[in-house]
């Protein structure tokens, strides 16, 4: 630690105390074996997602993109995973189905953690009938049957990966909303916060420096668990057919393999691939998200 | 002496018939009076210390000063004023009554550092200029020094007494004319209570700062307080200078107190008998008449004060700022 330094002014102070804190959480990432290859994995994925155009052309992905070729066909030199029932390439859609699930994962889990942060936030720091009606909102989505209420939603609104998204994140916000509200409870009774009022702050003030700082890791922890809930939500909606029918989702991939008869006909190729990637995908997110809330969360990190 | 008229005209803090009740959870419950007419005057400067012990409503006596609590009845002026209730009022009146809390490192969020920590009074108040100057010397005036060694560090890498210290400098840094000191040094070694006591003691010299020290334990304020003030049930029985308090208490709770504090007294060790105090049910009469050894002894009904023990509230005499007073019925025959 370098103790003496011999003109500090608070920005550069408050700089080096972030690059210290990210240089002990990518220290510890770097020592968590499965947290960090589940980053490796993301990361991986992430790059597939960004290099899609140039690792296969968006028209291989048009219905008259395979009139040419043979349907159902095995792996083969020039279609690595094979082809569908109407001769597309697997691998291309495959390929561009990871951008339309990434970007569905993470976009809707954006939208929960901020409404559930939200929600949190004003439920556990201001008491009283408006905590207990956000409280009862809050219970309201924790035991709604989520499936239905997502079709639903799906059906309603339409079927773009916007729209999918959005209906993802409202049905999922209710977890994290009562994880925040939990920590900001606790965080309001602490010392530091009746030491802050004593010395004449206001809410604002206690929100901004001491509650949201201290709710943040957890909502950070929280977020990369809920993106691979979020996926998995995509994919049951996009194998239910109440997806978006024109971007090929990795579940929309499923629901091709499964109204084709890939099974019985044995095609492993059609459904084995992106039911890997995500199985994949939700578990490198969670060992990620695993890792994080470990460094993230003082009681399980033992210091 | 002075009269009373003129001490009141320059107290920085007078607390006048302060009552502090909290309604019961229940229904039909009875009320918690955990303040019930506390009469109180501090000079500036002056080290007064509130003895008492857990449930005698020190703290919340503490709380209400500081305007966190709402007074039931009563009054409490500072400053020849009573206490804002209007938002931009209310800040300024913080900026000049600081509290220093019994843990240190509660009051320290974990996430900062000392400078942040610091800082933390003046960027409310939103003075920002010389805030590095400010901050380093009043860490240096209460004992961290060199000051540049300590702001970059971390709540967790200081020990309970260097806590402390980064306490009592984020109160000092707003230049406070009262300290409320809640068990300053209760959470900490033995070994650096007393620099920690001593430490207030300079600052309340040096700045003249009145400082209230509020502590359960008699054994610790008489080397830095002016004046002693015991609690008892919501209510001051005894207060008067340190000297006299500790020497010749004259209430029959102090003595008990006392006598297994200080053996030098050699006063008679007193366990208290009784029930423990209940601030929901204060019983008629004297309020420490069920665990009071005069009364358990026969020594009141042999003095002829037993009637009114048990029947008629005592109550502290018109005093003077430096009179030894104490509320007892065998003060008065």
């Amino acid at each position: 630690m370098s103790d003496s330094v011999a003109s500090i002014s608070p920005r550069g102070m408050t700089w080096a105390r972030r690059k210290r804190a990210l240089a002990r959480v990518w220290r510890e990432l770097r020592n968590d074996r499965s947290g960090f290859s589940g980053l490796l994995i993301l990361l991986g994925f992430g790059l597939v997602a960004l290099c899609a155009p140039l690792i296969a052309d968006r028209s291989l992905l048009l219905a008259a993109a395979g009139r040419n070729n043979p349907d159902l066909a095995g792996p083969s030199a020039k279609f690595l995973l094979g082809t569908d029932d109407i001769g597309r390439d697997i691998l291309a859609q495959l390929v561009w189905g990871s951008r339309v699930s990434l970007f569905i994962g993470i976009f809707a889990t954006v939208v929960a953690v901020l409404i559930g942060s939200l929600v949190g936030l004003v439920a556990g720091y201001v008491k009283g009938k408006v905590a207990t009606v956000l409280l009862a909102i809050d219970n309201f989505f924790l035991v709604v049957p989520f499936l239905p209420l997502a079709i639903v939603l799906a059906v309603i609104l339409g079927r773009s990966p916007v729209t999918l998204a959005l209906v993802i994140g409202f049905t999922s916000w209710a977890g994290s909303a009562r994880l925040v509200r939990a920590q900001v409870l606790s965080l309001s009774e602490r010392g530091y916060v009746e030491r802050a009022r004593a010395l004449g702050a206001n809410s604002r003030h206690v929100i901004l420096r001491h509650i949201l700082p201290g709710v943040a890791p957890l909502i950070i922890a929280n977020a990369t668990l809920i993106v691979p809930g979020a996926i998995l939500t995509e994919s049951t909606l996009s194998f239910l057919g109440f997806g978006d029918r024109l971007s090929p989702s990795w579940g929309k991939l499923l629901d091709g393999a499964q109204s084709s008869g890939s099974i019985t006909l044995n095609a492993w190729w059609y459904y084995l691939p992106p039911g890997l990637c995500i199985i994949t995908v939700v578990l490198a997110f969670t060992l990620f998200g695993r890792a994080l809330e470990r460094i993230f969360d003082p009681r399980l990190a033992g210091r | 002496m002075s009269s009373n008229k003129q001490y009141s005209g320059n107290a920085l803090l007078e607390l006048r018939d302060v009552h502090v009740a909290y309604p019961s959870r229940r229904r039909g419950g009875s009320v918690a009076r955990a303040v019930d007419g506390v009469q109180l005057t501090l000079q500036p400067g002056e080290i007064v210390a509130l003895v008492g012990e857990s449930g005698c409503g020190k703290t919340t006596l503490a709380r209400a000063i500081l305007g966190l609590q709402q007074l039931s009845q009563g009054t409490i002026q500072f400053d020849g004023e009573s206490i804002p209730t209007d938002a931009a009022g209310k800040k300024l009146f913080r900026r000049q009554v600081q509290i220093v809390f019994q843990d240190p490192t509660a009051s320290l969020n974990p996430r900062q550092s000392v400078y942040e920590i610091v800082a933390e009074g003046l960027r409310i108040h939103g003075n920002s200029e010389n805030e590095h100057k400010i901050v380093s010397a009043a860490l240096e005036r209460c004992g961290l020094h060199p000051a540049d060694r300590y702001l970059l560090r971390y709540p967790h890498e200081l020990s309970g007494g260097q806590r402390q210290r980064v306490v009592i400098a984020g109160a000092m840094v707003l230049e406070p004319r009262l300290l409320i000191a809640d068990e300053p040094v209760s959470s900490l070694d033995a070994s650096v209570r007393g620099e920690i006591l001593k430490l207030l003691q300079d600052l309340a010299r040096d700045k003249n700062m009145a400082v209230l020290v509020v502590t359960h334990d008699l054994g610790l304020p008489w080397n830095i307080a002016d004046r002693i003030a015991v609690m008892y049930l919501g209510r001051i029985v005894e207060i008067g200078t340190t000297e006299d308090v500790l020497a010749r208490p004259k209430h029959p709770y102090t003595r008990a107190l006392l006598s297994v504090v200080h053996e030098h007294l050699q006063l008679e060790q007193q366990i208290l008998k009784g029930d423990t105090p209940d601030p929901t049910s204060i019983s008629r009469g004297c309020r420490f008449n069920p665990r009071c050894p005069m009364v358990q002894s026969g020594e009141a009904e042999r003095l002829g004060i037993l009637q009114k023990c048990l029947n008629d509230d005592p109550v502290l005499p018109n005093k003077q700022n430096n009179d030894h007073i104490a509320a007892c019925h065998a003060l008065n025959i």
